[in-house]
């Protein structure tokens, strides 16, 4: 009898080592709990991060670390020459995950694609209102409804978007969360035993990791799927330990009760730095906040005025006080980590002295104007009315008396966007779809001027320049395009670039792998836990 | 006895009913469309609002539409979630047994805690132990939560590493839940370490929900001793030549108790309250958080249904003190 316990108890230990070798889990301490698991629903990254980039993978991805697409789902593309017709060819031999609710039958077919895309967009498709109160608001935002014409099955690989019109980021667009590819066959199961529901709280695609279980508020688990396209991944078991507050994710960090965290506060960074168990990775967040004079108002429709008073800013003592050094400045009105960004252009040098003269020069004497500071925190901005007083101040030291005005939030937004309106407006933007179009011309572009286009700039060279990249299809010829309206841009200066801020991740030493997205998702395919 | 329940059910009954009018009145008294807040849609045709607007019932007098609110409640009704589309009420009932759990175990250690500091410091009055006690019950009263608990946090857990930082069971441990009390749910799965990781994960949330009720619970027992032990019959007891420990444990304790058992009553509303930051700061799948991550998911009408189920259990609880009271100390009644 003993010998048979000594054998059960070795049996028990083996098992438990053997456990532990092979088994590797990655927790994540994530900030916040998703909306729910179907990524057309929802806008906000967490949701994202819970859902899309674990459980979903799309027909094109974006590579890692960058803005530009890759194929993912589908292997390949063609573009008919008017630019109207996509056709894309599926991967072939792609499997859904085997969970416990569902057993997939089938691989990914064309079926698929148009089933994922199609609820969202018509309004009598049977899966369109499956969450009362759900709406695709992605979709919507990103203009697909009145863009898309037809979707069709060319063969079971084959799947052909028409478009009504030219839409240079519609490629990006189907990089996004919300063009996550689902699997009929699940959503057929589930609409047959009535749970359509459960399509929301139970997740099924063919991404890296299959879904398991969700404690609210508390937990997500996954586990890696063994037949993932892109190859099974080194780590067996991901975790989501729900975090919400931030000095708390550090001391789980720190403790090594999970790997990885995001957001965390900016006091906290010195010593993460600091800690030999853990680094920290930063970079540039893809965002811009910019100071937008009325270039149709005198003096700032003055190319020497606009131009004077950019030199007058000193950026880095605004990176310094507003971000404490959690921020770089910018020069150009895209962020760094975005494709087609200009770095051979020079930014305004800090000058007041030059400043002061240029504006002598422009004829500009006993100038007085209005800064409009934001009453929000903004990721790209932190706190709107110090920089806006840093700003007085430089501008003061060349002659220029500035009175901040500030307006409740959505007041703001909508007040600042009117033509006449007097003075310069921080604000900011955040990028959408890693397409440099999201910010060229939707922040400067004529059309959006009275709406978005805050300097009411409307400069006819800018504006060929961003429509030809829009509707061209090629990536380099775009790229050139692009170039080319940054250095239009910084010519004319319709508004001075503040800064980009630091996206930063705090992680433990032993995690690898891990590439930080400039869209701000965390994504955890790839990553390792090395002893 | 009965009444004194119909008394205070003669209480109770508007109180709820007000607190309903308020609930019911919070999302129309909001800034912005109600129809828009409650639906979660924000971008919608004149159609489909009025669509909306009719399902939820917003094109009918306010007042059948309170009744028609108030009617569901009675049956459990209280709404859906905006976000997850499940019922209000299921969702309390899933994370009420943590908040119970934690919310029991921090009572407990107020209680084991707090009435023999207050003891000690009644029978040792004006000593240096007395000083101490009232003392550091007076820092624990004046504390605030958040920054205690994170203080306890960076300590306990990061510092000396003797405690996990937050959650209710090491993410290792993976078992249905069967009560909701993770402590018998911990021993029920029948693995090894489910229990000690289940309770270690309970310590440092118990002493920071704990510690307010914890330094009440001390004053008021030590005031009430004192006034106790200077009454005649405890001077008689003691000229008699009782022990100590008699006089003071079998005597004056429980008289003093009395008082002292309406402070822990009135305490569990103060730990619903308390519970909001601590389940927040330790991660504690609790109501509280619930509320909380309402609140920054915009889920107006779980924040609607859980507050009203929140008040309702905190009268409930203080209804069910009283009687308990009544039955201790005959006197109330009357």
């Amino acid at each position: 009898m003993k010998k048979l316990t000594t054998l059960f108890a070795a049996t028990a230990l083996a098992t438990l080592m053997a456990g532990s070798a092979w088994s590797k889990t990655f927790v994540y301490c994530s900030e916040g709990s998703p909306e729910g698991f179907d990524p057309g629903l929802y806008t906000a990254g967490t949701t994202f991060d819970a859902a899309a980039h674990t459980v979903y993978s799309r027909l094109l991805e974006f590579k890692k670390g960058t803005t530009e697409t890759e194929p993912g789902l589908a292997e390949s593309w063609t573009i008919s020459d008017d630019g109207l017709e996509y056709t894309f060819k599926l991967r072939p031999g792609v499997k859904f995950q085997t969970t416990e609710f569902f057993t997939p039958t089938r691989e990914l077919n064309a079926d698929d694609v148009i089933f994922s895309l199609e609820r969202q967009w018509k309004p009598d498709h049977p899966w369109h209102g499956y969450v009362t109160g759900g709406s695709w608001e992605y979709f919507a935002g990103m203009g697909l409804p009145d863009v898309l014409e037809s979707i069709e099955k060319i063969d079971d690989m084959t799947v052909k978007i028409k478009l009504k019109r030219k839409e240079a980021p519609f490629l990006a667009n189907l990089a996004m969360p919300f063009a996550s590819i689902m699997s009929k066959e699940y959503a057929d199961k589930l609409q047959a035993d009535g749970k359509m529901n459960q399509l929301n709280q139970m997740p099924l695609g063919t991404g890296p990791f299959a879904f398991v279980g969700y404690q609210q508020d508390a937990v997500i688990r996954y586990k890696a799927h063994p037949d993932y396209w892109g190859g099974k991944q080194k780590i067996d078991d991901l975790v989501f330990s729900i975090t919400t507050d931030a000095a708390v994710r550090y001391q789980k960090l720190q403790a090594g009760e999970c790997h990885l965290m995001p957001y965390p506060n900016a006091a906290d960074v010195e010593a993460m730095k600091a800690d030999p168990n853990l680094k920290v990775m930063e970079q540039a967040g893809l965002n811009v906040a910019y100071l937008a004079y009325n270039t149709t108002q005198p003096p700032f429709d003055k190319v020497e005025v606009r131009k004077a008073l950019n030199k007058a800013i000193n950026k880095q003592a605004i990176v310094d006080t507003v971000f404490q050094g959690q921020a770089t400045p910018a020069s150009n009105p895209i962020p760094p980590t975005m494709w087609s960004y200009d770095d051979t252009i020079a930014d305004d040098t800090y000058e007041p002295e030059v400043a002061k003269k240029m504006l002598e020069d422009a004829g500009v004497k006993d100038l007085s104007m209005k800064v409009w500071a934001m009453p929000v925190a903004r990721p790209y901005m932190l706190n709107a009315r110090r920089a806006a007083e840093l700003i007085q101040a430089d501008f003061a030291k060349i002659g220029v008396k500035v009175e901040i005005v500030s307006y409740e939030w959505a007041e703001y937004l909508e007040k600042s966007k009117a033509k006449d309106r007097d003075g310069a407006v921080i604000l900011g933007w955040t990028g959408d779809n890693g397409d440099p179009d999201n910010f060229l011309d939707t922040l400067l572009g004529c059309d959006a001027v009275g709406g978005n286009n805050r300097a009411q700039w409307c400069n006819q060279e800018f504006e060929d320049l961003v429509t030809k990249a829009k509707e061209a299809t090629d990536v380099a010829e775009r790229t050139k395009l692009y170039q080319q309206a940054q250095a239009v841009f910084k010519k004319e200066a319709p508004w001075a670039t503040l800064d980009h801020s630091l996206s930063i991740v705090p992680m433990r030493k032993n995690v690898e792998g891990f590439v930080q997205s400039p869209l701000g998702d965390f994504a955890f395919d790839g990553v390792d836990i090395v002893e | 006895m009965f009444r004194f329940l119909l008394g205070r059910l003669a209480v109770l009954i508007p109180t709820f009913i007000g607190v309903s009018i308020i609930a019911f009145s919070f999302i129309r008294l909001l800034p912005g469309d109600p129809v828009a807040l409650l639906s979660g849609e924000r971008v919608m045709s004149p159609e489909r609002h009025a669509e909306i607007s009719h399902q939820l019932g917003f094109d009918r007098p306010i007042v059948v539409q309170y009744l028609d609110y108030l009617w569901g409640v009675l049956r459990g009704d209280f709404g859906l979630s905006i976000v997850t589309k499940k019922p209000v009420i299921d969702q309390f009932l899933e994370l009420f047994p943590a908040t119970v759990e934690l919310s029991l175990c921090a009572i407990v250690f107020a209680v084991v805690v707090g009435i023999p500091a207050g003891v000690i410091a009644a029978i040792k009055r004006g000593s240096i132990f007395d000083q101490i006690i009232m003392g550091t019950a007076l820092i624990g009263f004046s504390m605030p939560i958040f920054w205690w608990g994170l203080l306890l946090i960076i300590v306990v857990s990061g510092i000396l590493q003797w405690t996990p930082v937050s959650g209710r069971i090491s993410l290792m441990f993976f078992f249905p839940s069967v009560t909701g009390f993770m402590l018998i749910d911990s021993l029920l799965s029948g693995q090894e370490g489910a229990f000690q990781s289940a309770f270690s994960h309970l310590v440092l949330p118990t002493i920071v929900l704990g510690t307010i009720p914890l330094a009440v619970i001390a004053r008021q027992t030590r005031s009430a001793m004192l006034e106790v032990l200077s009454e005649d019959y405890v001077r008689t007891a003691r000229a008699k030549g009782l022990s100590t420990f008699r006089v003071v444990g079998i005597h004056a304790l429980r008289n003093a108790m009395i008082p002292v058992v309406t402070t822990i009553g009135l305490q569990i509303g103060v730990m619903l309250a308390g519970a909001i930051l601590t389940e927040t700061i330790f991660s504690w799948p609790g109501i509280g958080k619930w509320m909380v991550d309402s609140v920054f998911r915009r889920d107006y009408a779980v924040i609607q249904g859980g507050l009203l189920i929140i008040a309702g259990v905190i009268m409930l609880v203080n209804l069910v003190v009283d009687l308990l009271y009544g039955l201790i100390n005959p006197r109330i009644r009357h």
